[in-house]
């Protein structure tokens, strides 16, 4: 899809004497690109509406979300003249509540994962790209072995093992995404190295910490802004999942995932309400972090 | 070709001992006390005690992950600690149920994905495009147990289309069985939609650009006969991969379908296991997976190497 924004002269407003270094500069089209792009603004704005819910949680909801109502158990949506909208689950806790208040473990727990797991991974491929040799070979086999296992598995075993906790859920589903950034950091690394501004710094007499930090990091920025969008997507898919399968998040919070595993055996007596609302809720962050990754792809790496 | 596929093989190998390494540390080293981590803060001593002797957690660390590689090579992973029974036997009758959903997810997904990735690659750029490549990254991106319960509510409980649950009678027929498994293949289907239509129409886009089709096309074969001998044979080489690689997550999905649809598969057996902490099954559990998807990687990398030739004397110069 070309841009035409790209062909057409700069508007008369933005030529003004140029005070600010070429970074920010560089920074300022990146987000004026941005703006251009219906996905990206859909996608953030999708975010923005969970993070408000997150933040102000139990302030928007109309009801508390912990408060059991037995007298409206598994009440349809709409129910008690329009105060349960979405309905009321086993317990007649109000569904609306709990979806909105439900948007906040995993909007804190996932992005703290994938920056744990973003930032081991840009170390480990910083290392493999850079140092090549044994090392990288050593540590590419064992990058595939991982790959080898779906994540939610390993990660579902882990857990079984040190005992589920926000703090563990963290660090597991950090660690496994570690692998999958760490080739594709180490792919960038690998081009980097080759270009004569590395040379330089090696002639310079600069350490191998200080090419792979000083040097080489900050170019490959991009694609490291990427995957960490991306990763955020993937913590989100998989700690939603974990907390469905009862290994992450635990009780007594009204996450999405942990109210589908609490009433999906009960949808076979139509009660499609207390599941379908937070499954939207769970499709509609995913795929909005998705669409952010996806114009954040393309306006960066262009 | 055979000097390829020893080679490959070692390789498989190498990755099947890490595979184990991994598990074993997860299981048994990560852990401070194997015994207590099973049975909880509240467990007596005397109990853990006898917990680690059978479990031969007990044991030094080298003789526990030999132990370990012997019960992979001889498939005999102890007994279960809910049912008693061999583990063993417990995984052949679940995998029985959860490779004919994989199965029937595949044979319905391969196809669709290939033609549906063709198409959006000969009408490129249009709405057709647009849609299949939106529809799939959207089916790909969710997880599995949101896209379940979509299609038992849509479906299953409001439409009364497909049985809701894949508990099909006893005594049933091939037939009838797949007509309880085809809500959960669907499910499956639409993860794993999107990246085999990725995957063919990148592959069928780089095929068409490229000389070999031109030079067809300027001999004046007609389109479709160069789609067919010219374009599609080298476009689906990257594609035979991807079929691969999504059939070991297949399995890593079969977790939460098999869950929500109540089959009694490999899946369940194993988010059961982990409910009640019933390491010998769990841990038996994800290396079979494991193994499935290391299989499945080791087939394909010898398809694609027999349909193209540049790979396999590459490998071997």
């Amino acid at each position: 899809m070309g841009d035409p924004a790209l062909l057409e002269p700069p508007p008369p407003g933005a030529i003004q004497v140029d005070t600010t270094s070429a970074r920010s500069t560089a920074r300022r089209e990146t987000v004026r690109l941005l703006m251009r792009r219906p996905e990206f603004l859909i996608g953030m704005g999708i975010l923005l509406f969970w993070v408000t819910c997150a933040i102000f949680g139990e302030r928007l909801a109309p009801h508390d979300p912990q408060l059991p109502n037995p007298l409206f158990s598994h009440a349809p949506p709409g129910s008690d003249n329009w105060s349960y909208v979405l309905g009321t689950d086993r317990f007649g806790r109000d569904v609306l509540s709990r979806v909105i208040v439900g948007a906040r473990d995993v909007l804190i727990v996932a992005p703290i994962a994938a920056l744990l797991g973003v930032t081991l991974g840009t170390l480990l491929g910083l290392v493999m790209g850079y140092y090549r040799g044994l090392l990288d070979d050593v540590l590419s086999r064992v990058v595939e072995a991982f790959l080898s296992l779906p994540v939610t598995l390993v990660a579902l075993l882990t857990l079984v093992m040190l005992g589920s906790s926000t703090k563990t859920v963290v660090l597991v589903v950090g660690v496994l995404f570690a692998p999958i950034v760490a080739r594709t950091v180490r792919a960038a690394v690998l081009s980097e190295r080759e270009l004569d501004y590395v040379q330089a710094a090696k002639l310079r007499g600069e350490n191998g910490p200080m090419i792979m930090t000083r040097e080489i990091l900050p170019n490959i920025t991009g694609p490291i802004i990427v995957e960490l969008t991306v990763r955020v997507g993937y913590a989100i898919f998989t700690i939603s999942t974990l907390s469905f399968l009862g290994v992450g998040i635990q009780p007594p919070s009204p996450d999405w995932g942990l109210q589908i595993s609490e009433e999906y055996s009960m949808i076979i007596n139509g009660y499609w309400w207390t599941v379908f609302f937070p499954s939207i809720a769970i499709a509609s962050v995913v795929i909005a972090t998705n669409l952010v990754a996806d114009a954040l792809q393309s306006v960066l790496q262009r | 070709m055979l000097r390829f596929i020893a080679r490959r093989l070692a390789l498989a190998i190498i990755t099947l001992l890490l595979l184990s390494l991994i598990v074993f540390a997860i299981s048994n080293v990560l852990p401070q006390d194997v015994g207590r981590s099973i049975l909880g803060p509240f467990a007596s001593q005397e109990t853990v005690d006898a917990m680690n002797h059978k479990l031969g957690t007990d044991q030094p660390k080298l003789d526990q992950y030999l132990h370990l590689l012997k019960q992979i090579v001889t498939f005999d992973f102890g007994d279960s600690f809910q049912t008693g029974q061999p583990v063993s036997d417990l995984i052949k009758t679940t995998l029985q149920n959860s490779a004919k959903l994989a199965i029937l997810a595949l044979v319905i997904t391969v196809p669709l994905g290939i033609f549906a990735g063709t198409l959006a690659a000969l009408r490129r750029d249009t709405i057709v495009d647009r849609v299949i490549v939106m529809f799939g990254l959207a089916g790909s991106s969710l997880p599995e147990f949101v896209t379940s319960t979509f299609l038992v509510v849509l479906l299953g409980t409001q439409l009364h289309l497909l049985p809701p649950l894949a508990n099909w009678p006893p005594g049933s027929n091939i037939f009838e069985q797949i007509h309880y498994l085809l809500l959960p293949a669907l499910a499956l289907v639409l993860v794993y939609f999107g990246y085999i239509a990725r995957m063919a129409r990148a592959g069928m886009i780089v095929a068409l650009e490229s000389d070999y089709t031109r030079t067809a096309m300027m001999k004046g074969i007609s389109r479709g006969t160069v789609i067919r001998r010219h374009v599609l044979r080298n476009a689906l080489l990257p594609t035979i991969a991807v079929v691969a690689t999504s059939t070991g997550y297949l399995f890593g999905g079969l977790l939460a379908v098999e869950l929500i649809f109540n089959i009694n598969g490999l899946g369940r057996l194993l988010v059961t296991a982990a409910k009640a902490k019933d390491l010998p099954v769990l841990q038996a559990g994800v290396l079979v997976i494991g193994i499935i998807y290391m299989f499945a990687t080791l087939i394909a990398d010898i398809l694609i190497s027999w349909l193209n030739p540049r790979i396999r004397l590459g490998s071997e110069g």
